[in-house]
């Protein structure tokens, strides 16, 4: 494989082609912050928090490849303040109380808040008010602490084989639905495999009966899974 | 006995909704009756361009053009103007500043200042009569590139021709043509976007509904020279009529050979598939489109890959925009210097606008890139209605940006209107008159985009929810100071985050109008006043004492009776707490002396 010397962050650094910016800074111990990234599934780009600075471009390091001579600079003043809005407008858009949260200490989007030091939400909340759905006799999805990062859909679809989750609509009102839109007891495409349910980042899809920051999941099951697969 | 006359009737979309073809009926009948059949041949052709004046007709030889024909004239035209030769002059385009009538289509200063390449044929010839446009030269450029042009002469002739993509980008065609010709792959896609989603814009629709073969020459064209055996015409659902001649169009071309297994019996095979998308907005971003065609929801992908690598089903892909299509045929044709000498060093050829909002003529234009918009909008646009002032014109549909009087001597190119943080876009222009608020048309835009937003990415998502909400904060009266640079920093974050072109480009509408005329953003925030008087929260109505003449009329006709007052007995009273800003009183009232204000009272 051909091997390609590029710099993160002014470190000379070598890397294999083919590889993505994100796989070569956590390789190499640098930290960029994501939330739609899910070891064993598709990159899709969707939430925008890895971005990078290259040559002065904005893009996000978990789609982006690596190319030869790269500068890739991972702090700069707007790619920090970029990412901290993003992540305003994800908390600004949901209902995230964490103290009344199943996932409370076990949440992405909580961790992220605090590594990126989100002190306050500069924007104005919007207290969404969507029904739960608890029809699925294990499981269940609480919209409103959904960041729509989609990779339910991805775990589910790339891994499982189920298709049960896609999106609908657009803009603000795009949500996640199981099957054709009907309540998850009712899907019957989905084999109960809680795949989902260790692949969402946040407190949105959680096992029944976690009480307050009792759900813990397996981020990296997916990932260990896929990656057991390929050595068959 | 010898065809005398070719009666065109416009059948475009607008002129069938203004009932066109009653009109071709009831001349059907009366040629019919008069025993004309023989001498007069009825064509009915796709949009002529002034579509607000339909049914227009169009009568050769003397290119006499007639405008809001109705089936009562009928009996006329053919009485007075096929019979005794003498033109209905009231039914001819009379210019409004020139009060004089033109009697030819030539002579009409709407077409005086176009330069018709793309739209040559349409409204010119029958788009369902396949020999109609062999008869003006159609599939001839197909013909040649076949027999006698090599792929890569075909390539370096698009390249030398500067053409650039007519959907937005402005990327040179010529380029894609040969990414896509480099790649390996056995199997290759050629791809039209035609699913024209801007409000108001109606340029491809109208290409296809007047000269649909031109986009299938065209296509074929550059399947030949890129390698590619299928192709795709991606056109939206809501454009029923274009989809039918384009099915047409492509029936007429496989049964003549121009398309299926053995095109000229040269060996070469292309065809072509119809897909019908459902009129998102997103689904002609590229990406977005190809997914659509896959069958997947209609959600835009990163790039890297480019479609030419990795397309529709991971083939390599040529995506053009319709219009860029429509080009092709006469660049082979003509050849390379021909088209570049055309327009602008930078920006070759023609382009077709959509000519809308405060302007006398709207419709279809078709002018050299490089033409003003001074030129666009008063010398082919007839200027501003009612003898109101110009005030901005937005070009590039909803994320386009919009632009002041100062600069309507910028030449519309590519890089000129992103100078002014304005885009090409595909091709819409809306004009604004001094009754548009300019804080309240930003708003409508990114109302726009951010519900036609496909969810996916939170800059976009999310980011473009709060700038729609801090519009509606400030037009309702509750803006602050810090309101100005929150609407910037979100808006510099979502065009530099968002994955793709809508988010990218949503902003636009925002950060223009911040920067032109920011002092409309002031006054509504500082003075709650609404220069254009649009904003409801920040108008109210009072009655000047002075001119009121007690004629009562004000008071019936208010919805709530916030006026009040004895008839004979000056000056009557509006209660501004009662009053819901409806403004019927002051549309009665026969002395003017009811005014609107806005501002706070000092
Ligand atoms: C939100 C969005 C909407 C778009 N809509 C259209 C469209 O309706 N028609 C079109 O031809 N291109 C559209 N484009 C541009 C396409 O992505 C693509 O650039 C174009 O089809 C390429 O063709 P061209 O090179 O001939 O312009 C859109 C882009 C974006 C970001
Ligand atoms: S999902 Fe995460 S961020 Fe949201 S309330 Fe629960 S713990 Fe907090
Ligand atoms: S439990 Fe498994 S099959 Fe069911 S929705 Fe989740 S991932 Fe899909
Ligand atoms: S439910 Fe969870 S995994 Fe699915 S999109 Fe929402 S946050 Fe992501
Ligand atoms: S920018 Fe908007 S339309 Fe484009 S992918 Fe993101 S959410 Fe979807
Ligand atoms: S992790 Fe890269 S965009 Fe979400
Ligand atoms: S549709 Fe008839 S002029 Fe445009």
């Amino acid at each position: 494989m051909e091997t390609i010397r590029l710099k993160i962050d002014g470190r000379e650094i070598t890397a294999q082609a083919g590889q993505t910016i994100l796989e070569v800074a956590k390789e190499n111990g640098i930290n960029i912050p994501t939330l739609c990234h899910l070891d064993g599934v598709e990159d899709v780009g969707a939430c925008r928090l890895c971005i990078v600075d290259v040559h002065g471009q904005l893009v996000t390091s978990c789609t982006t490849k690596v190319g030869a001579d790269m500068d890739v600079q991972t702090q700069t003043a707007p790619v920090k303040e970029y990412r901290r809005m993003i992540l305003e407008l994800l908390f600004a858009e949901g209902s995230h109380v964490c103290s009344f949260c199943v996932s409370n200490g076990g949440c992405e989007l909580q961790d992220l808040a605090c590594d990126l030091e989100m002190h306050s939400v500069r924007v104005p909340y919007s207290f969404p008010r969507n029904r739960i759905d608890a029809t699925h006799p294990q499981f269940l999805i609480d919209r409103d602490r959904c960041v729509l990062c989609g990779r339910c859909v991805r775990v589910c679809a790339q891994v499982e084989g189920a298709h049960t989750w896609g999106f609908a609509e657009r803009g603000s009102t795009a949500r996640v639905i199981t099957d054709l839109a009907v309540d998850w007891g009712q899907a019957e495409s989905c084999t109960s495999c809680g795949k989902c349910v260790e692949s969402c980042p946040t407190g949105a899809i959680v096992r029944k009966g976690a009480s307050n920051a009792e759900m813990r999941k397996k981020a990296d099951l997916v990932g260990r899974l896929t990656e057991r697969r390929e050595h068959e | 006995m010898n065809r005398r006359l070719d009666v065109l009737v416009c059948s475009g979309a607008a002129c069938v909704s203004s009932h066109s073809a009653e009109v071709k009926s009831a001349l059907a009948c009366e040629i019919d009756a008069r025993g004309l059949s023989d001498e007069i041949r009825l064509v009915e052709t796709g949009c002529m361009g002034p579509c607000e004046l339909g049914p227009v007709l169009l009568i050769y030889p003397g290119g006499t053009f007639y405008v809001r024909v109705s089936p009562n004239d009928v009996a006329e035209i053919v009485e007075e103007h096929f019979l005794k030769g003498r033109p209905v002059r009231r039914l001819l385009w009379e210019t409004p500043e020139a009060r004089r009538i033109a009697e030819e289509k030539k002579q009409v200063p709407f077409f005086e200042k176009q330069q018709k390449i793309v739209l040559a044929n349409c409204g010119e010839i029958d788009p369902e009569n396949i020999e109609e446009f062999i008869a003006t030269g159609g599939y001839e450029a197909l013909g040649r590139a076949l027999t006698e042009k090599s792929p890569e002469e075909l390539i370096e002739t698009l390249v030398a021709s500067g053409l650039r993509g007519r959907g937005g980008a402005g990327f040179p065609t010529g380029l894609k043509w040969r990414f896509v010709a480099r790649e390996s792959g056995k199997t290759k896609v050629v791809v039209c976007n035609a699913d024209e989603g801007d409000p108001g814009a109606f340029m491809d629709r109208s290409l296809l509904e007047g000269d649909p073969h031109s986009v299938i020459e065209g296509m074929t064209i550059a399947a030949y020279a890129v390698g590619a055996n299928h192709g795709y015409v991606y056109v939206r659902a809501e454009y029923p009529l274009a989809i039918r001649r384009l099915k047409t169009a492509i029936e007429q071309a496989r049964n003549a050979g121009l398309l299926g297994l053995n095109i000229l019996e040269t060996g070469f095979a292309f065809d072509l598939e119809v897909r019908i998308g459902a009129g998102a907005f997103v689904c002609g971003e590229e990406t977005a489109l190809i997914a659509s065609i896959e069958g997947e929801r209609g959600m835009p992908r990163t790039r890297p890959p480019y479609p030419s690598t990795s397309g529709v089903f991971g083939h390599p892909t040529l995506i053009n925009n319709a219009e860029t299509w429509g080009n092709i045929r006469h660049i082979v044709l003509h050849g390379a210097q021909w088209f570049a000498a055309i327009g602008t060093p930078q920006s070759p050829g023609t382009k077709v606008f959509a000519l809308s909002g405060k302007v006398v003529n709207t419709g279809l234009v078709e002018v050299p890139m490089g033409t003003t918009l001074r030129e666009v909008i008063f010398d082919i646009g007839g200027g501003i209605p009612n003898g109101k002032a110009f005030k901005a014109v937005q070009t590039g549909g909803p994320s386009g940006g919009c632009i002041p009087a100062e600069y309507l001597d910028t030449p519309i190119d590519y890089e000129s209107l992103k100078k002014l943080g304005a885009i090409m876009g595909s091709g819409g222009i809306i004009v604004m008159d001094e009754d548009n608020c300019m804080v309240n048309i930003a708003k409508y835009f990114l109302d726009f985009t951010c519900d036609e937003s496909c969810g996916k990415c939170v800059p976009c998502r999310a980011g473009t929810r709060q700038m729609l909400d801090l519009l509606e904060k400030i037009t309702d009266g509750k803006g602050e100071t810090a309101d100005i640079d929150r609407l910037r920093s979100l808006g510099m974050m979502v065009a530099s985050t968002s994955l793709c072109g809508l988010g990218q480009s949503a902003p636009n509408p925002v950060l223009s109008t911040l920067k032109y005329f920011g002092h409309e953003y002031q006054a509504h925030i500082h003075e709650h006043r609404c220069e254009a008087k649009v904003c409801p929260s920040m108008i109210r109505f009072e009655i000047n004492p002075a001119a009121c003449r007690a004629c009562d009329k004000c008071r019936t006709v208010c919805p709530v009776t916030a006026i009040t007052g004895k008839p004979g007995t000056p000056p009557y009273q509006l209660d501004a707490q009662t009053c819901i800003r409806c403004g019927r009183c002051a549309e009665v009232c026969p002395f003017d002396a009811i005014a609107i204000n806005s501002g706070d009272l000092n």
